[in-house]
């Protein structure tokens, strides 16, 4: 087969060529990546998709943000909606790879990567973000907890293209952070992640939410932490039962990252500090973005 | 099948016939003949092949060179003003950042996006910038006086 590369203008254009065989590329920041680390040979038929002008922006709505495709980390990162109320998402690109995979990869990438490690998938799942999907046969909206069927696989099928994700907007007084384990602050995959959402009502948690990254074949929400955090008033003991929930919920691997006994033990470290810095962000406190490094030194300054 | 692409490399256009996967770096280096910047890990982690990219910093092993087409591309090469060094090059000599100088290209890159954006960054805001940027010769103490240095002389 003959080695293609095709530059789509319009999204007809791109679903065009995925319907004959090719693959899409945005900023090229996982497919190129894998590609040299050995992962899967880069495809012979490539579309490029990063210069349709109607998969860019980030639009603000009452019902929620509408994210394109192309939006970048970068772009995530500036937008003062997105750091208020999306508060974990935030959290999330802010420390994806470096600033020039920020200013290059989209958030469309990294949700159709589907890795299990990917920023993120966490905080767009515990904002019930949907994917929505366009092919020649229509387009359809796909919550992002049916999206992942495994490590690096979708329920998309290959002639579909991602346009954009839809986040409903949260209810008032909701607080959320993104927490990771890291080794090194840029070019980093999580070790270990946890996102954590919690809205108050009076002094107690009306509603929670935690998803796991890097801790299970794909991300997910661990009901069983959400369960402990739902009706208790936030205390340490609360969090600490949260925290081991959300480890006793993982079901980590052995890789070159960590040994899978190791991401369990640190699952309710980080699970600890995602929540108690959603529940200070909830509270109206301020947690720097992104809220991993600020944990380190623990919420308020004193050491964790 | 190669495809027809005009590279704008520092502010020049290259007329140049690329195949698919060529990346940015090797279309640069081998087809242009510009050597500044390096290969160092071929797959994003050490930030040696740093270029900018319509002004934005990009690891360029790993962007495929077609999708720079029509775009401006500056490496190392293009910093400086002819002989005149920009006063990050010149900070780097004199704080002693350069050591073996293969990580130097993709740093000044890096650090020189990282500047448009933070004029006047902290200490630890300019490690974590360039955390995506290894020195093998470990010598971040020099490269990081320097950012803050060139950030203070161009306040």
């Amino acid at each position: 087969m003959t080695r293609t590369f095709t530059t789509a203008a319009t999204v007809e254009d791109a679903i065009e060529a995925l319907g004959s065989g090719a693959r899409p590329i945005a900023g090229g920041t996982d497919l190129v990546v894998g590609a040299r680390q050995g992962k899967a040979s880069l495809p012979e038929a490539i579309v490029a998709i990063d210069r349709i002008a109607s998969l860019g922006g980030i639009v603000e709505g009452e019902d929620g943000l509408r994210l394109g495709a192309l939006v970048t980390h970068e772009e995530i990162v500036a937008n003062d909606v997105v750091r208020a109320r999306f508060t974990a998402l935030a959290d999330a690109s802010a420390i994806v790879g470096s600033h020039a995979t920020r200013a290059h990869g989209t958030i469309g990438g990294n949700v159709m990567n589907a890795s299990p490690a990917m920023d993120t998938g966490g905080p767009l799942l515990c904002f019930d973000a949907s994917a929505r999907i366009r092919s020649t046969w229509g387009e359809r909206e796909v919550p992002l907890d049916q999206l992942w069927t495994g490590p690096g696989t979708t329920a998309v099928d290959p002639r579909e293209l991602l346009v954009g994700i839809d986040v409903p907007a949260p209810i008032p007084a909701t607080g959320s952070s993104y927490v990771r384990l890291e080794y090194r602050r840029q070019m980093e995959i999580a070790v270990v992640g946890v996102t954590a959402v919690v809205r108050l009502d009076g002094g107690s948690i009306a509603d929670a939410r935690v998803a796991i990254t890097a801790l299970a074949p794909t991300i997910r929400r661990v009901p069983d932490a959400e369960a402990v955090l739902i009706g208790s008033d936030g205390a340490a003991d609360g969090i600490a039962a949260a925290a081991r929930a959300t480890a006793a919920g993982s079901s980590p691997i052995d890789d070159v990252r960590g040994s899978a006994a190791y991401r369990a033990a640190m699952a309710e470290v980080i699970a600890g500090r995602a929540i108690s810095a959603a529940l200070a962000r909830a509270r109206g406190e301020h947690v720097e973005i992104p809220a991993s490094s600020s944990t380190y030194a623990g919420l308020g300054g004193a050491r964790a | 099948m190669k495809t027809a692409a005009t590279l704008t490399v520092n502010g020049a256009a290259y007329p140049v016939e690329l195949d698919p996967h060529l990346s940015l770096l090797d279309a640069v280096r081998d087809l242009i003949g510009l050597t500044g910047s390096k290969e160092g890990c071929d797959d994003s982690e050490c930030g040696a092949c740093m270029m900018l990219l319509d002004g934005k910093p990009v690891n360029s092993c790993s962007y495929l060179a077609l999708q720079a087409d029509g775009r401006d591309v500056t490496t190392v090469e293009g910093l400086a003003e002819g002989d005149e060094l920009t006063p990050l090059q010149r900070a780097l000599l004199e704080h002693g950042g350069v050591q073996c100088g293969f990580c130097t290209p993709g740093m000044l890159i890096s650090a020189t996006a990282l500047l448009r954006e933070h004029p006047d960054p902290s200490e630890e805001d300019v490690r974590i910038a360039l955390s995506g940027n290894l020195c093998r010769c470990t010598g971040y103490d020099g490269i990081v006086r320097a950012v803050r240095s060139a950030a203070r002389s161009s306040a």
